[in-house]
């Protein structure tokens, strides 16, 4: 069974509880008091994690940490169908690589800001915002043009990747740091749609789609 | 006396909360913001502890030994937070006597920064009506979204809203529930920018648990959200119990952050209540009477 060391309003931790709760995968939570707690800094979790950080699983005594990379373990290993995580398509596997990467790079700007704002960190919230900014820009454009091709995802294949759990969480808590998806039409489209995978589950501040409109 | 920048007399004059103590470390300056004034706190580790305006030489995180502070701010420890006020506060804070139960579990359950003012953050604290839609599940699910008639009174000796009477259907109240059940609620409103809220514990019927909110209000439309929890729970750990409540204020803050106006109009013709807002109808009348301008879009005259 798989242990998940967890934070409730983390969305690194929430990529994983999506992925499980998509893959049917069942699992059991360890909570780790990361605010106000800090207990991600404490002696006992750092013998586990020694970057400190948020989420790590155990499954059946492989320890894994950083979200993405957790992602790509669980898909290659409970996806039976293996389209999660396409090991036999190579330039498929690619775009999901570098699409990783990117979420990286939304952790690092749109978590960054939600993280200043709700649990008042140290950053420099401005160069955070603008950052995530950027990265909404490309990635809607991205999706834009992928609409118009009759791509729904963000890599190309004609389901969802985990790619697209990696971005989703977030994106979607961006409003909790002062981020705005008004000008990400196509993002808003692309969110909608993860939200309708069959599988998907919430987390505080983040809510189900509403009832799919009529054509 | 210094000027401030918020220049509602009513508020200025309230205590309001800085930070849980449980989380400050002794010995150091540690900075906050106050009703858009920068001030800075610190805790001896032996009960004490001082407010100031923040000045240059004492920058956070430096050591500080606070007998020789000058220039202190009213304070006041309770129900284990720091108060101050940049006012004349009265002599006490609102009573919560189950704070002094020694079974109780007493917990600050999280302080969040929330980009909401602090009377649309109390008014959600008292609605019942969101409970199945926001917190599915939880605290409601369909098809229980009745919200039943209900008591409101200002009470005029105490000066506080108290609604009673409350009843709603609730998948699982606590940490410490094991099902469904009808769960009996109360609303005190002992303070602009605080309530404090009593529910049916499912360890003894005969004993209410206590969650308050105390709001510190950093400008007019953002606040540090601090949550206590004064709970009956014999068996979770404290961060099991911790959890639940920033789950459920998890769920409630991207509501709060998209309230508009921000500001809470206090006009009774300007957002159309229905029977359940009763508490809420009764709370901006409350605030029009103190005269309250901060936070809110006073009613014309």
């Amino acid at each position: 069974m798989i242990t998940l060391y967890d934070y409730e309003l983390s969305g690194n931790c929430y990529k994983l509880r999506l992925l499980m709760s998509m893959l049917g995968v069942d699992w059991k939570t360890v909570p780790v008091d990361f605010y106000p707690g800090r207990e991600h800094k404490s002696d006992w979790f750092l013998r586990i994690n020694p970057l400190g950080q948020l989420p790590v699983i155990d499954d059946d005594g492989l320890i894994l940490r950083d979200a993405q990379a957790i992602l790509v373990y669980l898909a290659s290993k409970y996806d039976a169908a293996g389209t999660w995580y396409p090991r036999d398509n190579p330039a498929l596997l690619g775009e999901v690589s570098q699409w990783l990467a990117f979420a990286d790079g939304i952790t690092a700007t749109a978590s960054a800001a939600r993280l200043h704002d709700a649990l008042f960190y140290d950053f420099d919230v401005e160069a955070a915002r603008t950052g995530a900014h950027r990265l909404f820009r490309i990635l809607d454009e991205h999706l834009w043009f992928g609409e118009q091709e009759g791509r729904d995802w963000i890599c190309s294949a004609s389901h969802p990747t985990i790619a697209d759990i990696a971005c989703f969480p977030y994106i979607m808590l961006s409003e909790e740091g002062g981020i705005s998806r008004q000008d990400y039409p196509a993002i808003r489209r692309w969110c909608d749609r993860v939200k309708r995978i069959k599988g998907f589950t919430v987390m505080s501040g983040v809510f189900p789609a509403g009832p799919a409109k009529a054509a | 006396m210094t000027k401030t920048r918020c220049t509602d007399q009513v508020i200025l004059d309230l205590w309001h909360p800085l930070a849980a103590l449980s989380e400050v470390a002794a010995g150091v300056v540690v900075d906050t913001v106050l009703l858009e004034e920068r001030l800075s706190f610190a805790i001896d580790g032996e009960g004490n502890a001082a407010v100031w305006r923040d000045r240059a030489d004492l920058a956070e995180g430096s050591p500080v030994d606070i007998a020789v502070i000058s220039g202190k701010l009213p304070l006041k420890l309770a129900y284990g937070y720091i108060w101050t006020s940049l006012g004349n506060p009265p002599a006490d804070l609102f009573p919560i006597p189950e704070f002094d139960e020694v079974d109780r579990r007493k917990l600050n359950a999280a302080t969040f920064g929330v980009n909401v003012s602090a009377p649309r953050a109390i008014e959600n604290f008292l609605d019942m009506g969101h409970f199945p839609y926001v917190h599915t599940d939880i605290l409601g699910a369909e098809p229980h979204t009745e919200v039943k008639e209900y008591d409101v009174e200002i009470s005029v000796d105490r000066d506080e809203i108290l609604a009673t009477r409350c009843r709603f259907f609730q998948p699982m109240a606590s940490t410490a529930s094991d099902g469904g059940a009808d769960v009996d609620y109360i609303y005190r409103v002992p303070h602009p920018y605080c309530s404090v809220l009593y529910k049916s514990s499912p360890l003894d019927e005969s004993r209410l648990d206590v969650i308050a909110v105390f709001l510190q209000p950093i400008d007019q439309e953002h606040v540090r959200a601090h949550m206590l929890l004064c709970v009956l729970d014999e068996d979770n750990e404290d961060k099991v119990i911790k959890r639940f409540q920033q789950t459920i204020f998890g769920q409630d803050k991207p509501i709060l952050e998209n309230q508009f106006p921000k500001r809470l109009p206090l006009d009774p013709r300007a957002e159309t209540p229905i029977r359940a807002d009763k508490s809420a109808i009764a709370y901006r009348r409350w605030l029009s009477q103190k005269g309250v301008t901060y936070g809110v879009i006073p009613a014309a005259t």
